[in-house]
């Protein structure tokens, strides 16, 4: 067998460890699914071994996701798992959770491609979040509401940026220093301007009802009653990846990110690509923490995004600090969350919580993506440098 | 460097070779010999002026919101002429102080001796858990154990955890180059989830008395940590102080006075150099973070022992202990005096600012905690900055001296 079908069977293993233990087949021992699971890992580590690393790393993540999957499944009773596993409703659950982090994502590929560490996604998104809402309440419209939201996190990125470009503060020092500020200072307004009562009712960024698709069956469910805000993040993985990959403007900023001096020379300025992806990536991030206040659950609480970014941060990681790869880790993770969720409200055995260990997933496999053990996951060349001009 | 990234091992992240004059260890080289003690005052000031611009601008009145804080603290019992019923007050608080202070000496040393090692530890936060979930684990099974053999056993295991999952990290980097700071925030969260699934609903550690509350057991009241100030029922002192001083001293011999400590200080200085000169640096790096890891397992040991007695889920979503050592450490400039001054600093401002003591119509407790937050935020972010003044500073001389101004500094 060639590597690349090796791994390809790997990853139809990986899904199928998941799948016989939802219905219909609902097979209810956790061995069916861990020694699908095995088996799937095997074949991956096999393609690995005979270079088809890339293939072979999905190979493995299939195997450890669809295994976790079905275990987990085999916990959770046959009638509920009917009513958990509504496929579409699943999809579209997938679909909102992953929203935020797809934006956040998209917003660390452009300040890492760019040469800067932003461990200050999370803040950044927690600015948006909470000045999303206030714009909202004080203008009533969502469309400033959002506006506001996003300047408020490009704003924060140009504290950052300023720091980690023009004065070279170490950048993981700054981001973690975004993190708590950002955490304080909307914790701080959100107590003095709303107090206990909580955020009012505000106008929330509408659905897109498209009726047309409401005659085809999963696609309907899924797809027909999304939010604008989920439409606009897929669109927008699509328009980075073009924009990264194959437009000059990307190619000059992969050139900052990997060899800045190279770029500099050529005419490029270090200093103002820099900045330029730092806003941008604030902003982006800035625009899924609005997702989260002003469309998903219509308020704010302090720390709302309760380690969302990480997790963005985590899926560029994994996706290789590419727009596609960190998009489907995106979607994984939003998966594993919608699974877990849903899982939580209809579990079995007097609620083991078995589903609060599934929530660590995305790191333990980032975790795994960046030791290397599966392929191995590289930045940028020049990410976390500060540049100094000669 | 070619353009796409190849499956060729990547350098280390510090090894910064390209043009990169300040890069991690020459930064943190200027941080060191920096102004000490001023900078630190300069830096912490500026962070409290701007929180208190914060205060000022929603409304509330900046000075006597930081009187009261500064009086929750209990720091005024130092002051001879504070007597009576507000001395006795004073003195509860300084406890209460000293009792936040302690885990925030160690978490800042977690990340002060990766620090010096040239790694920055981030992971403090999810050591501390580790060392939370086993010190409960042990503190409160085998009741049958002596007091103190039960305490040694439960410090030594919860630390051994601490130091086990950091020491994951600095293999990583030691093996194929993991960034620890990627790691360590990975790791932050595995502990996270799977503290809340420990002490979570029908979670292997939840209590056996009542199965609706997502908490521990309480540990055997025998295996409780001596209390040699206050009152014991209303949380006094314990000894865990006097474990976490002596902590910070073993962390200035083992730097300053082992052969552990020279490698560990020079692959932190520079890590070619020090290959160059015969160190394993892999070594150096799994053994500085095993230790970073140690110190935070010791505080999460010592806070169960000492006051916490049972851990919640709650406890383990909402602490913040190992990221308050970042700031730590960094104001504390990674020296053991230092860790142990900005720990009582910390330690008194996260006390100063709880409900407990904050009167809410001076300034609610509740601004107040996220007070603390931008403050901390504030620290951290004026750290870097205080190299660069340093840095403008010593350009300004050098120009003084009669350098040509309009000379284009190359790097060094």
């Amino acid at each position: 067998m060639t590597p690349r079908r090796l791994a390809t069977s790997g990853i139809a293993l990986g899904a199928l460890a998941a799948w016989i233990a939802l219905p219909p087949l609902e097979l209810r021992s956790p061995m069916f699914p861990m020694l699908v699971a095995a088996g799937a890992a095997v074949a991956g580590a096999l393609a690995i071994r005979k270079g088809a690393t890339r293939q072979g790393r999905l190979a493995i993540a299939a195997a450890v996701f669809g295994g976790s999957l079905g275990v987990l499944a085999t916990f959770s009773s046959t009638a509920h798992l009917e009513a958990v596993v509504g496929w579409s409703a699943l999809l579209a659950a997938m679909l909102r959770y992953a929203t935020p982090l797809l934006f956040a994502a998209v917003g660390g590929l452009f300040s890492e491609r760019s040469g800067v560490v932003n461990i200050g996604l999370e803040g950044m998104m927690l600015t948006g979040a909470f000045f999303g809402i206030l714009g909202d309440d004080k203008t009533g419209s969502w469309e400033l509401g959002l506006a506001i939201g996003i300047l408020a996190g490009g704003v924060m990125a140009l504290l950052y940026a300023f720091w980690a470009i023009h004065l070279r503060v170490d950048q993981i020092i700054g981001g973690t220093a975004v993190n708590f500020i950002a955490l304080g200072l909307t914790g701080y307004l959100f107590i003095d301007i709303y107090g206990n009562r909580g955020t009012p009712e505000v106008a929330s960024v509408p659905d897109i009802h498209l009726s047309f698709l409401d005659r085809i069956p999963l696609v309907g469910n899924v797809f027909g009653q999304l939010n604008l805000l989920t439409w606009i993040a897929l669109a927008l993985v699509v328009v980075t990846a073009v924009v990264v990959f194959r437009t000059p403007l990307g190619l000059r900023l992969r050139a900052v990110g990997e060899f800045p001096r190279a770029a500099e020379t050529v005419g490029i300025s270090v200093f103002v690509t820099r900045y330029a992806a730092v806003v941008a990536s604030g902003m982006l991030a800035a625009a899924g923490g609005a997702y989260l206040s002003i469309a998903f659950v219509d308020s704010f609480n302090q720390n709302m995004t309760a380690g969302r970014g990480f997790i963005a941060l985590a899926a560029l990681i994994f996706g290789n600090w590419r727009p596609l790869g960190a998009a489907g880790a995106c979607l994984l993770f939003g998966f594993s969350t919608a699974l877990a969720q849903r899982l939580a409200v209809y579990s079995q055995h007097g609620g083991i919580q078995i589903d609060v260990l599934f929530q660590a997933l995305p790191y333990v496999l980032t975790l795994i993506a960046v030791a290397g053990v599966i392929g191995r996951s590289i930045p940028p060349a020049a990410v976390g440098i500060p540049y100094r001009r000669q | 460097m070619t353009e796409a990234p190849t499956p060729a091992p990547p350098p280390l992240p510090e090894a910064g070779t390209d043009a990169a004059p300040v890069n991690f260890v020459e930064r943190y080289g200027l941080l060191q010999r920096s102004g000490g003690v001023a900078t630190a005052l300069i830096t912490a000031s500026l962070a409290f002026l701007i929180g208190g611009l914060v205060v000022l601008a929603t409304g509330h009145n900046p000075l006597s919101a930081y009187r009261e804080i500064f009086n929750g603290t209990g720091l005024n019992w130092l002051f001879p002429w504070v007597n009576g019923t507000d001395r006795t007050f004073a003195a509860m608080n300084l406890q209460q102080t000293l009792l936040k202070a302690t885990p925030l000496m160690l978490t800042g040393l977690a990340v002060a001796f990766a620090f010096r090692c040239g790694m920055f530890n981030i992971g403090g936060q999810g050591q501390y858990t580790v060392g939370t979930i086993v010190g409960v684990w042990v503190g409160s099974s085998w009741a049958g154990i002596p007091g103190p053999a039960h305490i040694v056993l439960a410090i030594v295991l919860a630390s051994l955890a601490g130091a086990f999952f950091a020491g994951v990290a600095g293999l990583l980097k030691a093996t194929v180059g993991a960034h620890e700071v990627i790691s360590t925030i990975m790791l932050n969260w595995v502990a996270f989830y799977v503290g809340s699934y420990a002490f979570g609903l029908g979670g292997p550690l939840q209590n056996s008395t009542n199965v609706s509350v997502p908490i521990s057991n309480d540990i055997a009241t025998n295996a409780h940590l001596y209390v040699f100030w206050g009152d014991p029922i209303l949380q006094g002192l314990h000894i865990g102080f006097f474990i976490a001083i002596g902590a910070l001293v073993a962390y200035w011999v083992v730097l300053n006075r082992t052969t552990l400590g020279y490698e560990v200080r020079a692959v932190g200085f520079n890590a070619e150099a020090a290959r160059y000169g015969g160190i394993n640096v892999a070594r150096s790096y799994v053994t500085a973070m095993a230790i970073s890891g140690l110190f935070a397992g010791l505080a999460g040991a010592i806070d169960i022992l000492g006051w916490q007695f049972r851990v919640g889920q709650l406890d383990v979503q909402a602490s913040n202990i190992g990221f308050t050592g970042i700031a730590v450490a960094l104001l504390g400039r990674n020296t053991a005096v230092g860790v142990f001054f900005s720990a009582l600093l910390f330690g008194g401002l996260i006390n100063g600012t709880s409900g407990r003591h904050l009167s809410a119509d001076v300034f609610p407790p509740q601004l107040a905690g996220n007070l603390t937050l931008i403050i901390q935020g504030l620290i951290i972010l004026f750290i870097g900055a205080d190299v660069l003044v340093l840095y403008l500073w010593q350009r300004a001389k050098r120009l003084r001296a009669g350098k040509t101004p309009g000379a284009v500094e190359v790097g060094t």
